[in-house]
């Protein structure tokens, strides 16, 4: 051992240039997206999961509302919306909260990583699998299941994309205020469900008690649904749409953002 | 490295109390006290990562948790912290990104990644999953990241324990070896007091303060004990006396 450390000597003798603390580096932040990409390549199951679900429950819903491919159309394309922001949701709070009690997070933070790499990194890992999952997904509804969308294809994806970006900073926000597996699985009915109700998934949101649509009316989930029923219902981006659009993108940044802010190089 | 006065709160405790002690550079200095000392809390203090730190605390001439220290200190944690689901190469092909980024280091770091494995023997290893390693290995990947770069100072929270005796002279053979030729500084905690006779330097602790400051040999004189743990004894021994005098003193 001490001759390999003999020519590990040597090779530090190389001036290494000190690449001070920036707020986002992109080289640090690809490198920390393909080490989390790497990390779920070492888990086919969980990505079996995540991309074969959403085609399974869309198969299923296909099935179930046989007779009404009205119903079918709007709940599906509600639902191309909602499973990105679930699954990315899910899987975030579930990595950071392993980052956080495994020690890799405390080692991190003591390098030369900026905060906002780590959440970019893991924003762009977890965004391309969101590409792919809805792109599957989409595809699937669309020319196998007979989903009758009137605007392109193309938006519903966008739409779907910034849904997974939500969810990653939701869940990335959340996973630290769990201390356990156990209660980060919890959050998600505790932050899912409450705008999965209140989305118009099931009912549409002018229908509902005045005091739960005006709750609606702050939850980005509301907006993630109305984006998708706008692309299904109109040829072009409406007005409607656009609104949505920025809506549902901006509370991704600002919970990204509350979610770096949970980020703590000093811990007690 | 320098501290005074340097006061730990973790929660309800405080852990440490107004420490005062200097280390040397190019030298390797132990950290010894019984568990729950406040070894890790001290380690912790000196490479930032620990909240509540109030006191004076200077780490090669900067603030402990300086952003420009983040390339300049290397850290080992108590328990391994590596990511399991990663093979030992790509654990520490992230590391290295991290410390050196951008495709022009690339060579660098594929040379510095395949060193850091050699020194803490797991060339054999390199292609395993770092989750399917023993407890042992686990616990040298986490050192070969901190032997990533050339840290000026190493800060190491137990790195030898459950390794066996070959591993644990050739692990401070690499110790000594970095502090002769890079003069690195290293600060290593151990509950082994065998490992106290290679430090170059001792600071023991007993509940939040520290016991002596001292060289092996100096101790041993000091104190007339044949062996540092001997020395250990004495010590905490005669500060649980004190303690016993002020107390039926008031
Ligand atoms: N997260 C924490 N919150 C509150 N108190 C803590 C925390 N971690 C440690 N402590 C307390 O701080 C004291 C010192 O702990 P520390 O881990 O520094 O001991 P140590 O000397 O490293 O022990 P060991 O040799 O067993 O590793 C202990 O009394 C412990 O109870
Ligand atoms: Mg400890």
């Amino acid at each position: 051992m001490s001759t390999t450390a003999t020519t590990g000597a040597q090779a530090h003798h190389h001036a290494q240039p000190r690449t001070h603390t920036r707020a986002l580096s992109a080289a640090r932040t690809t490198a920390t997206a393909a080490r989390v990409l790497r990390q779920l390549r070492h888990d086919p199951r969980t990505i079996a999961l995540m991309l074969l679900v959403p085609c399974l429950m869309l198969v299923l819903l296909r099935y179930v509302f046989d007779s009404s491919p009205r119903t079918f159309d709007n709940i599906g394309a509600s639902l191309l919306g909602i499973f990105p922001l679930i699954t990315m949701f899910l899987v975030t709070s579930i990595a950071t909260l392993r980052e956080r009690t495994s020690g890799t997070l405390e080692r991190l933070l003591a390098m030369p990583l900026g905060k906002g790499d780590l959440i970019a990194g893991y924003a762009l890992a977890f965004g391309s699998v969101a590409i792919i999952q809805s792109a599957l997904a989409t595809g699937l509804a669309l020319w196998f299941l007979g989903l009758d969308v009137t605007g392109s294809a193309w938006l519903l994806l966008l739409v779907a994309l910034l849904d997974a970006l939500l969810g990653t900073a939701l869940g990335l926000f959340v996973s630290a205020f769990a201390a356990s597996e156990f209660q980060a699985v919890q959050f998600m009915p505790a932050v899912i469900f409450p705008q999965l109700l209140l989305c118009g998934l099931f009912t549409a949101r002018s229908n509902m008690h005045p005091v739960l649509e005006a709750i609606s009316d702050v939850l980005p989930m509301s907006y993630a649904v109305d984006g998708m029923n706008q692309v299904l219902r109109h040829t072009d981006m409406t007005t409607t749409f656009v609104r949505d659009v920025l809506i549902v993108a901006g509370c991704a940044l600002l919970v990204l953002g509350l979610g770096a802010a949970t980020l703590r190089r000093r811990t007690v | 490295m320098h501290a005074a006065g340097l006061t730990v709160v973790r929660g309800p405790r405080t852990v440490l109390r107004g420490l005062g002690f200097t280390v040397p550079r190019g030298q390797i200095t132990g950290l010894l006290g019984p568990s729950g000392c406040g070894k890790s809390t001290l380690m912790r203090a000196i490479v930032g990562t620990q909240a509540k730190v109030s006191g004076t605390l200077d780490v090669l001439g900067r603030p402990a948790g300086h952003p420009t220290l983040r390339t300049r200190v290397g850290y080992v944690t108590q328990s391994p912290s590596v990511y399991d689901d990663l093979t030992v190469r790509q654990n520490l092909d992230y590391f290295a990104a991290i410390l050196d980024p951008g495709r022009a280091a690339a060579g660098r770091r594929r040379d510095d990644v395949t060193r850091a494995i050699a020194d803490v023997d797991l060339t054999s290893h390199t292609d395993a999953l770092a989750g399917n390693l023993s407890g042992g290995q686990r616990g040298r990947v986490s050192l070969a990241v901190a032997l990533l770069g050339t840290p000026e100072l190493l800060v190491l929270d137990e790195p030898t324990v459950g390794l066996d005796p070959v591993l644990r002279r050739d692990l401070w053979n690499l110790f000594h070896h970095l502090a002769a030729t890079r003069g690195a500084t290293l600060l290593v905690s151990s509950h082994v007091m065998d490992e106290a006779e290679r430090c170059h330097r001792l600071l023991l602790m007993r509940e939040g303060e520290i016991l002596a400051d001292d060289t092996p040999d100096a101790l041993r004189t000091r104190t007339g004990a044949d062996t540092v743990e001997a020395a250990f004894l004495h010590l905490v021994d005669e500060a649980v006396a004190a303690g016993r005098t002020k107390e039926s003193a008031r």
